[in-house]
C-alpha cells in the first residue's frame, strides 16, 4: 500500500488504463479506456469470472442514517447509475395531499403542505402499491395521518416569561404531532414498526395562541425523480481513492510542509537517523485539494492520481430506509430496469 | 582579536537597543519607536451611532419635524391678519398654531387615535388637526379662542407627531407596524406616498457662467418670503447690463447703479474695479455709453428705468399710475435682487451687491477659469418634504385667508344682521380647503402654487414596497429638476465633490441616468437656521460694515468679503483667524453644527452659511496631525456612554458641507495624514449609499455593474417588513424562505437588510452545462426547487366599493345563486363565495371564479318613489368581480371596512404560490442578471467529493466581459464562511481578504483557488476541469414568465376598427409591425402578408357599385339607386372606416374595379 519509494512513470499505460490523474489545474485521463483493442497487447474483454474474482465491495462504516462502502472493481457508469438510482429512483412514501380543514396559522396552507411534504415517513414502501392519478385511496396505496394542534396559553407559565416554549402550549407544531391514522388491515400489518415520521422534532409551523393547525394528510409512494420529497437520501455520492505517488523521499523541513499540505492523518513524519522524512500512510483520507502540488519544491516530486475503479460511496439516508436496504433496493431496482430491456430486446428479435 | 572586537561592538549595540527600549518604555508608555502608530479601530462603529440620530430617512422627518414646529408658526406670524373692507374695525389675527395628534376624522368615534395601518388599510388619510389661536373683533368685544381647527394635515410616519415616534417593538407589534421600517412617508388615502428630495439650484447665490451666446453673466435666484425672481449681471457686445424680468429691456449697468444713488462715477469704478486698471479698462465703456445716454443723476436713471419697465398688475385699483421714476424706485427696492433687502430707501447695501456681481463678470471676462461650476454638488440645494409642504401650506394658507375675507365682506356688508357677525363659524366652515389641497397635492404630485407660478408634477410618488430595499431606495432618492430629454452631459456627469454625499453608484440607466441620485450613507440634509446670532457673532469677531467703506478698501489683497447666505455682511482683514475662531465656537457648541464657513480664495471671501438644504456629513477632527477621536471614545461609545451627539459636543467631530469640505484637506485613512490634514474620515464605504451597499466587494467590480445592482436589487423579490403578512397592498411579492448573505457588508447588517433579506445563498457551479446556459441563462436544480428554493408568493389586492347613489339606490352584496332544486349545489363559478357574497378565507380560487358577487342597481340616477309600484326601478343587474389570471390563487384575507365617507370598501387579497420555472429571472448581487434556461434532476448536477451538487450552474463567459471579480471573491468569502460557521464581511474597501478566505479553505481540506473537483452526474466520471463552486447570493427578481407569458389564436377585437385588441392585458394580438411587413414585402410573400394584414385581422366584404365607386350595401347602391353593377370584394374594415369618415368630411373616394384576373 505504501507506494512512496517506488518511482512513479510518466503516464504509461497501466497508470492511464486504471488512473485518473489529478494534474495542477485540470484532471486528465477522467474516461475510462479499458475496453478491448484500445491499448496494443493488452486483452481488455469483459470476462465475468474475472469480474467476479476483482469485484469487491467492503464496508467502512455503517450507522444508522449513514453508510461508507468502497466498491471496487466497476465501472464508473454502473457505479453512478447505483448512484442515480439511489437520489431518484428508489421509491418511499412521502406526503402528497393535505386537506386543510383549518389553519389560522402564519404559515399559508401552500407552504405548510410544502413543508409537510419534505418530513420523511418511517414506512416500508415495498408494502405498498402506486397510486395512479384517477386511482381512489385505499389503505394499500395511502397513509393517513392527522395533525390538529391548538395554541394557548400556558397556565402554568411564569408571569415574566418570555420564551414562547414555556409562555404557550403548542408553541411549535412538530413532526412529531402527526398522528398515524391507520386504515383497512394497516394497524395489523405494521404493529412491528408503526408508521410514524422519522424525526419527531420538525420544525412545521410556529402557532401563538388562538392559532390552530387542523389537517389531514395523505402520504403516497412516489420516485425522486417526481419531486426530491420521495428522495430516500439526503445524498448518494462517491469518490475516487486518492493516491500520492512520490519521486524520491521528501526530506528535512520540506517534509513538514508536505504533510501540512494534506488533511491530518495521510501523511507521517517518519525520523530516520535524525533526518524527518516524509511517510505517505492513508491516502484514503486526502482530500484532494491539490495544495501539494501549488509548490515549488515538491514540483515532480508528487504527483496525485485517483484509482479509477475504486469508489468510495457515501448514502446518507433520511432515515426512511436503512442505508444497506437502500443499497439492496437501487440494485434490484437496476436489475428490474436489465430484465426489462432485456425483455423488450428478445421481443423485439422474435418479431423480426 | 578581530573577532572579539566584532563580539563586543555586537553586544555594544544589543546593550544600545535595550537602553534604547527602556528610555522608550519610561516615556513612550512601553511602545517601541518602530511599534506602528495606534490605529483608531472600530471607527465604523460612529456609523451606526450616526444612523440613529441622523441619515438616510431622518432628513426627510427632520425636515418636517421644521415644517410642523417652527416654520408653521413663521408662516402664521406672516400672515396673521385678516381684515375687512367693509368694517375697518374688523380685524382677526392668529396668534397661534399648532397640529395635534394623528386622529380619525370621524366625529362620533370613540377612541379617536389610530395607527398608519389602519389607513393603509381603510384607505384613510393619516393626519391631524392643524388648530389656530385666534384673536378678532366681535361686535365691539375682542375675543380670543384657542385651539379652532382650521384643517387637516397629512403627518409624516415617524415625524414628532406620529403616533409611532418613541415606541418600542412590542408597542409597534401591536399597532402592526414594523420597528424596521423607516418611516418619512405619507399615508394619504390608504397609499404610500414618498416626497421625494428635490434638487435645485441654490438661491441666493451669485452664480457666473457662460450663457449659449458666450457672454459670460452673473445670476442671481433670490428667494424670500414674498417673492422669487432672477437677476442678471450679463455681458453683450462687452459691455454690461442688468437683466430682469420686471425690467423689458436691459439697463446699462452703470445706468442701474445711478438709479440706486450711486451717481458718482469713481465710486461705481471703484467699488467694481478697486484700484486694478486691468479691470477698469475692461469697465470704462460702460461708464462711458452712460454718459452717452446723457444719464448723469438718480433721476435721470430712473426716469429711464421707469420707463422700461413691464407695468405689474397694481392692486390699487386701475387708473392711478405712478410716475414712473417712483415705480422704478420700488422695483429696484423690492423685486430686483429681493433677498438684498432695502430699509429707509438704503440702497447702499443693494448697490454694493451689483457692483460685486459685476466685479464678478469682468473678472469672469478677463479670466475664463473663474466661471462658476453649476453642476458643483456645493452650488446646489435639496428640497425636502417640510420646505415643499411649507410653500403649499402658505399658499393655502393665502387662499384660504381671502377666502374667509371675501366671505366675512359679504357678510358684513349686509346693512342689518339678525345676530351679532362671529367669525368663528366661518372659520370653521372653510377647513375643507386646506384638507383638500393637502391630500390633492400629495395624492397627485402636482404641487401648483399660485405664488410662485410653480407648476411641478411629480414630486411624490407611490412608495414602492417591492422589497425592502426598493422602499428604503426611495427615500434616499433624489430627482433633479432637469429635463431628461435634454442631452447635455455636465448635470448627468460624476461630480468629484459628490464624494461622501451623494453615492457614485446608484442611479438608474437610460434617460434618466444622473439626474436622479441618491444620498450616501452618512450624509444630513439641514434645516434653516437663524441668521441674526451668526450676524451678531460675526461682528464681535472683527467684521467691518461694508457701507463704512470705499472701494479700494474692499478690494484690497488681504481684504476678504464676508457672505451670510449669499447677502454681504462686511469685510475681514483677518481671514484666516476669523474663519479658525468661527469654527472654534462652532466646535464648542456655541453655534449649531451645521453651519458651515469657507474661504474661497478666488474671490477672497469669506463664506457662512446657515441656509436649509445643503447635504453635509461628519467627519473626524485631526488637529495636530493627530484624530481628536482615540481609542477610548470608541470603546465608551460601544460601551453606550457615549453617544452620536457627545461626539459633537465634545468636538471631536462635525460636519462639513460641500463647500467647506472643499476648503478642508481630509485624509481618506488615520495612516495617511498629513501635516496639514484637517479632517479623518470615519469610514470610507459610507460613499456609496444604503442600497450599494448591499454589494458585496464592490471595490472590485467594474463600476456598472454596481450601478446595474442598484436597479436591480429594488426588484428583488423577499422580506417586505415585519408587518408584510397584515398587509393588503395592490401588488405584494414574498419569499417564502428569504435567507440573510453569507457574505455581508456592514451597510447591511446598519439598516437591517440582514433582517429582511431579498435572496438565497445558492451554492454556485460555474461552468458550463447542457448549452441551455448561454447568454448568461442559469441551469437550476429541480431537487432545490422542490425543497423550496426561489419559491415566491404573489399577492394582489382586488378591491371595490359598495356605492351609495344619489337617488338613494346602492350597491349590494349577493349570495351565490344556487340550483332552484337541490339548494346544495352552487355552480362552479360560484363554488368560493360564503353566504355573504364574498370569498371565504383560504379557499381556492381559480381563473374565472367569482369573489364578490356585487349587484348594482339599475336605475342610480332618476328619482325613485317611496312607494315605487314599477318593479324595475329597484331592480339590480349582477356585477361580479372574477378573478381573472393564470393560475389558480387563495383567498389570503377579506377586509371589509368603510372610507373617510361612509363607503363600505371590500378588499380581498389573492396569493398565489409560484416555484421556479422557465425564464423566470435571478440576479446575483454584481449586476449579473440571468434566466432559467433549464431545470435538471439532482442525478444529472455535477457533485464535488462530499457529494454535494449544485442549485445553480452558471456560465462562466459571464466573467471576463463583465468583470465583476466582486462576485468570484463572494464566492470565495462564502465558501469559506460555510466551511468555518461563520458568515463573512464584503464591506466595500475592506472586508474578508482573499488570503484569509484561502487558508480557511486549505484548511479544511479544499483547494486554495476555490475550484473544486467535480463529477458529472451523467456519466459518473469526472469533469476534466476544476470548477470554482461555492454559495452566490442569488436573487429572484420580480420578473416572472407567468406574468409576461401571452399568446392568441382568435380573441377580442376593438370595437371601432375590429383589428386584435391590443396588449396582453386585453388578450391582444401579437402585431406584425411595418418592419416585419417589409420583410415580408421583400421576401415576396405576398399571400402571407394579405392573409396577415387582411385576413387574420379585420377582414370585411363590402358591395361597391362598378358606376359611382361607392359603397352600397348587398345588391343596391344608394347613390345611383339601381342595383346595376355591384361587385362584393373584401377589404380591411379599417379601410372601409376610413372610406366612410373621409364621405363624412366631404371627401369622397372612389373604388375603380378592374378585373385582374
Amino acid at each position: 500500500m505504501v507506494t512512496e519509494t517506488k518511482k512513479f512513470k510518466h503516464n504509461d499505460t497501466e497508470t492511464l488504463r486504471s488512473r485518473v490523474i489529478v494534474e495542477r489545474d485540470r484532471v486528465t485521463s477522467t474516461a475510462s479506456t479499458d475496453f478491448p483493442h484500445n491499448y496494443p497487447g493488452v486483452d481488455l474483454a469483459w470476462d465475468f469470472e474475472k469480474f467476479k474474482e476483482n469485484f469487491k465491495i467492503k464496508i467502512n462504516r455503517l450507522s444508522k442514517n449513514e453508510m461508507e462502502f468502497d466498491m471496487v472493481g466497476i465501472d464508473a457508469s454502473i457505479a453512478n447509475a447505483f448512484r442515480r438510482i439511489l437520489i431518484a429512483e428508489v421509491p418511499t412514501m412521502a406526503i402528497s395531499n393535505v386537506f386543510v380543514m383549518n389553519n389560522t396559522s402564519v404559515v399559508v396552507d401552500e407552504v405548510l403542505a410544502h413543508r409537510l411534504g419534505l418530513v420523511p415517513i418511517l414506512a416500508d414502501p415495498t408494502k405498498f402499491d402506486f397510486k395512479a392519478k384517477d386511482e381512489t385511496s385505499t389503505d394499500v396505496n395511502t397513509i393517513v395521518f392527522k395533525l390538529s394542534v391548538k395554541c394557548r396559553h400556558d397556565p402554568n407559565a411564569a408571569a415574566g416569561e418570555t420564551d414562547p416554549l414555556k409562555k404557550y402550549i403548542n408553541s411549535s407544531v412538530y413532526s412529531g404531532d402527526l398522528v398515524w391514522q391507520p386504515k383497512g388491515d394497516q394497524l395489523e400489518k405494521f404493529k412491528d414498526c408503526p408508521i410514524k415520521p422519522v424525526y419527531d422534532d420538525i420544525v412545521i409551523a410556529k402557532l401563538r395562541p388562538g392559532q390552530e393547525i387542523d389537517v389531514e394528510v395523505h402520504c403516497e409512494k412516489g420516485l425522486g425523480q417526481d419531486h426530491a420529497k420521495w428522495s430516500p437520501v439526503a445524498t448518494a455520492t462517491y469518490r475516487l481513492l486518492p493516491e500520492i505517488l512520490v519521486n524520491g523521499e521528501i526530506v528535512g523541513e520540506d517534509a513538514v510542509k508536505f504533510q501540512s499540505c494534506f488533511p491530518e492523518g495521510v501523511v507521517d513524519i517518519v525520523v530516520e537517523n535524525g533526518v524527518k522524512k516524509a511517510v505517505v500512510v492513508n491516502p484514503r483520507k486526502d482530500t484532494v485539494s491539490r495544495e501539494v502540488l501549488r509548490h515549488a519544491e515538491f514540483e515532480n516530486k508528487v504527483k496525485l492520481t485517483r484509482v479509477r475503479d475504486h469508489f468510495i460511496f457515501t448514502i446518507e439516508s433520511v432515515g426512511s430506509i436503512e442505508p444497506q436496504d437502500l443499497l439492496v433496493q437501487a440494485v434490484q431496482v437496476l436489475m428490474d430496469k436489465c430484465a426489462l430491456v432485456k425483455r423488450a430486446l428478445q421481443a423485439t428479435l422474435q418479431t423480426e | 582579536m578581530i573577532s572579539k572586537t566584532l563580539e563586543e561592538a555586537k553586544a555594544d549595540v544589543k546593550a544600545g537597543i535595550k537602553e534604547a527600549h527602556e528610555h522608550a518604555e519610561a516615556h513612550f508608555g512601553g511602545k517601541g519607536l518602530t511599534d506602528p502608530i495606534p490605529t483608531v479601530e472600530d471607527k465604523w462603529k460612529l456609523l451606526p451611532a450616526f444612523l440613529k440620530v441622523k441619515g438616510l430617512v431622518k432628513q426627510h422627518i427632520d425636515s418636517f419635524n421644521y415644517f410642523v414646529n417652527v416654520d408653521l408658526e413663521k408662516i402664521i406670524k406672516a400672515n396673521e391678519r385678516v381684515k375687512s373692507d367693509v368694517d375697518p374695525h374688523f380685524y382677526l389675527k392668529y396668534t397661534g398654531i399648532r397640529v395635534g395628534a394623528p386622529e380619525r376624522p370621524d366625529q362620533e368615534a370613540m377612541n379617536r387615535l389610530y395607527t398608519p395601518h389602519e389607513c393603509r388599510l381603510r384607505d384613510l388619510t393619516y393626519s391631524a388637526n392643524i388648530y389656530v389661536d385666534v384673536e378678532y373683533v366681535r361686535g365691539r368685544q375682542i375675543v380670543r379662542r384657542k385651539g379652532v381647527p382650521i384643517g387637516r394635515m397629512p403627518i409624516m410616519l415617524r415625524s414628532s407627531h406620529c403616533v409611532l415616534t418613541g415606541k418600542n417593538e412590542l408597542e409597534l407589534a401591536r399597532m402592526n407596524e414594523c420597528p424596521l421600517d423607516p418611516g418619512g412617508y405619507f399615508v394619504v388615502k390608504g397609499v404610500e406616498k414618498v416626497i421625494l428630495v428635490q434638487e435645485q439650484m441654490s438661491k441666493n447665490r451669485i452664480i457666473v457662467d457662460v450663457d449659449r451666446k458666450g457672454f459670460v453673466q452673473a445670476g442671481v435666484t433670490s428667494s424670500t418670503m414674498e417673492r422669487k425672481s432672477k437677476t442678471y449681471v450679463g455681458t453683450k457686445h462687452g459691455k454690461i447690463y442688468l437683466k430682469h424680468n420686471s425690467i423689458a429691456e436691459d439697463v446699462p449697468i452703470v445706468v442701474a447703479l445711478k438709479a440706486m444713488g450711486m451717481q458718482s462715477d469713481k465710486e461705481i469704478t471703484q467699488l467694481v474695479c478697486g484700484q486694478d486698471s486691468k479691470y477698469i479698462d475692461k469697465f470704462s465703456p460702460n461708464l462711458e455709453e452712460c454718459s452717452k445716454m446723457k444719464i448723469f443723476t438718480q433721476q435721470q436713471a430712473l426716469d429711464f428705468i421707469g420707463s422700461k419697465i413691464k407695468s405689474p398688475k397694481r392692486s390699487f385699483g386701475p387708473g392711478i399710475r405712478r410716475p414712473p421714476a417712483e415705480e422704478a424706485l420700488e422695483v429696484l427696492a423690492t423685486v430686483v435682487l429681493a433677498h438684498v433687502e432695502v430699509h429707509d430707501n438704503n440702497f447702499r447695501p443693494k448697490c454694493i451687491y451689483v457692483a460685486v456681481m459685476t466685479r464678478r463678470v469682468v473678472m469672469a471676462m478677463l479670466r475664463g477659469d473663474l466661471v462658476d461650476d453649476r453642476d458643483y454638488v456645493g452650488n446646489k440645494r435639496l428640497e425636502l418634504a417640510g420646505q415643499l409642504l411649507s410653500l403649499l401650506f402658505e399658499d393655502l394658507f393665502k387662499k384660504f385667508n381671502t377666502d374667509l375675507k371675501m366671505n366675512i365682506d359679504k357678510v358684513l356688508k349686509k346693512p342689518n344682521r339678525t345676530q351679532e357677525f362671529d367669525v368663528y363659524s366661518q372659520l370653521l366652515f372653510h377647513g375643507d380647503h386646506i384638507t383638500a389641497g393637502f391630500v390633492r397635492a400629495i395624492s397627485s404630485g402636482n404641487w401648483s402654487l399660485k405664488r410662485f407660478k410653480m407648476e411641478r408634477a411629480g414630486i411624490t410618488q407611490v412608495l414602492s414596497r417591492l422589497s425592502f430595499i426598493s422602499a428604503l431606495g426611495m427615500m434616499t432618492r433624489i430627482s433633479s429638476q432637469f429635463e431628461k430629454t435634454r442631452k447635455v452631459s455636465g448635470p448627468r456627469a460624476l461630480q468629484p465633490s459628490q464624494w461622501g454625499m451623494l453615492c457614485p453608484s446608484d442611479t438608474p440607466e437610460g434617460e434618466a441616468c444622473g439626474l436622479v441620485k441618491n444620498l450616501a450613507l452618512m450624509t444630513h440634509i439641514t434645516v434653516d437656521d437663524e441668521e441674526e446670532p451668526l450676524v451678531k457673532l460675526a461682528f464681535i469677531l472683527g467684521v467691518e460694515d461694508v457701507s463704512l467703506l470705499t472701494g479700494p478698501e474692499v478690494y484690497l489683497p488681504d481684504t476678504f468679503m464676508v457672505f451670510l447666505n449669499g447677502n454681504i455682511l462686511g469685510i475681514t482683514r483677518h481671514s484666516k483667524q476669523f474663519v479658525a475662531a468661527f469654527r472654534r465656537m462652532r466646535r464648542a457648541g456655541r453655534i449649531s453644527e451645521f453651519v458651515s464657513i469657507f474661504i474661497s480664495d478666488h474671490h477672497n471671501s469669506v463664506h457662512i452659511s446657515c441656509d436649509g438644504g445643503r447635504i453635509c456629513r461628519p467627519l473626524i477632527i485631526v488637529e495636530n496631525g493627530k484624530p481628536r477621536v482615540k481609542s477610548e471614545h470608541i470603546e465608551q461609545l460601544s460601551a453606550g456612554k457615549l453617544s452620536f451627539d457627545d461626539f459633537l459636543r465634545l468636538g471631536l467631530i462635525e460636519y462639513l458641507d460641500v463647500n467647506e469640505e472643499s476648503d478642508s484637506n481630509i485624509a481618506l485613512y488615520e495612516r495617511e495624514i498629513i501635516p496639514e490634514s484637517t479632517h479623518v474620515e470615519i469610514e470610507p464605504f459610507t460613499i456609496l449609499g444604503a442600497v450599494a451597499g448591499l454589494i458585496p466587494y464592490p471595490h472590485h467590480n467594474q463600476s456598472p455593474r454596481n450601478t446595474y445592482q442598484c436597479a436591480m436589487g429594488k426588484q428583488a423579490i423577499g422580506a417586505i417588513a415585519y408587518n408584510q403578512l397584515n398587509r393588503i397592498d395592490t401588488l405584494l411579492y414574498l419569499m417564502v424562505y428569504p435567507q440573510q448573505p453569507m457574505v455581508k457588508t456592514k451597510t447591511i447588517e446598519m439598516i437591517g437588510y440582514d433582517k429582511l433579506p431579498a435572496g438565497q445563498n445558492a451554492t454556485v457551479a460555474v461552468m458550463s452545462n447542457s448549452g441551455y446556459d448561454i447568454e448568461d441563462a442559469l441551469v437550476l436544480n429541480k431537487a432545490s426547487l422542490d425543497r423550496g428554493y426561489g419559491r415566491c408568493q404573489v399577492l394582489r389586492k382586488y378591491a371595490t366599493l359598495l356605492r351609495q347613489y344619489p337617488n338613494g339606490s346602492y350597491d349590494r352584496l349577493a349570495d351565490p345563486p344556487v340550483h332552484p332544486d337541490d339548494p346544495t349545489i352552487v355552480q362552479e363559478r360560484f363554488e368560493v363565495l360564503d353566504k355573504d357574497g364574498i370569498a371565504s378565507v383560504g379557499e381556492r380560487i381559480k381563473p374565472g371564479q367569482v369573489y364578490i358577487n356585487k349587484q348594482m342597481p339599475t336605475n342610480t340616477s332618476s328619482d325613485i318613489g317611496v312607494n315605487s309600484r314599477d318593479p324595475t326601478a329597484n331592480a339590480y343587474k349582477n356585477a361580479p368581480m372574477s378573478y381573472k389570471s393564470a393560475m389558480e390563487g387563495y383567498v389570503d384575507k377579506v377586509l371589509m371596512t368603510t372610507t373617510e365617507n361612509d363607503q363600505t370598501l371590500i378588499k380581498a387579497l389573492i396569493r398565489q404560490t409560484r416555484r421556479p420555472e422557465l425564464g423566470d429571472k435571478f440576479s446575483s448581487r454584481h449586476g449579473q442578471k440571468g434566466v432559467c434556461g433549464i431545470i435538471i434532476q439532482q442525478e444529472d448536477m455535477p457533485f464535488s467529493d462530499l457529494g454535494i451538487c449544485p442549485d445553480v450552474i452558471m456560465n462562466p463567459h459571464g466573467f471576463p466581459s463583465r468583470m465583476t471579480v466582486g462576485k468570484m471573491i463572494e464566492l470565495l468569502a462564502g465558501k469559506a464562511g460555510v466551511l468555518k460557521g461563520q458568515l463573512q464581511y464584503g464591506t466595500a474597501f475592506g472586508g474578508s481578504k482573499v488570503e484569509d478566505m484561502s487558508r480557511i479553505l486549505i484548511e479544511n481540506g479544499f483547494s486554495y483557488s476555490g475550484k473544486d473537483y467535480v463529477t458529472s452526474g451523467v456519466t459518473g466520471e469526472a469533469l476534466s476541469a476544476y470548477i470554482y463552486f461555492g454559495p452566490v447570493y442569488y436573487q429572484k427578481l420580480k420578473h416572472m414568465v407567468m406574468d409576461k407569458m401571452h399568446s392568441r389564436s382568435r380573441g377580442p377585437r376593438a370595437v371601432l376598427t375590429r383589428q386584435p385588441t391590443e396588449g396582453r392585458s386585453r388578450d391582444g394580438g401579437l402585431r406584425l409591425g411595418e418592419m416585419e411587413r417589409d420583410c415580408l414585402i421583400g421576401y415576396g410573400a405576398s399571400m402571407l402578408l394579405l392573409e396577415r394584414l387582411m385576413i387574420s385581422s379585420d377582414i370585411f366584404e363590402i358591395h361597391v357599385c362598378e358606376m359611382c365607386g361607392l359603397l352600397g350595401y348587398a345588391g343596391w347602391c344608394q347613390h345611383c339607386k339601381s342595383s346595376k353593377g355591384m361587385a362584393k370584394m373584401q377589404i380591411p374594415y379599417a379601410c372601409k372606416l376610413l372610406f366612410q369618415e373621409l364621405q363624412s368630411m366631404n371627401v369622397i373616394p372612389r373604388l375603380q374595379l378592374e378585373n385582374v384576373f
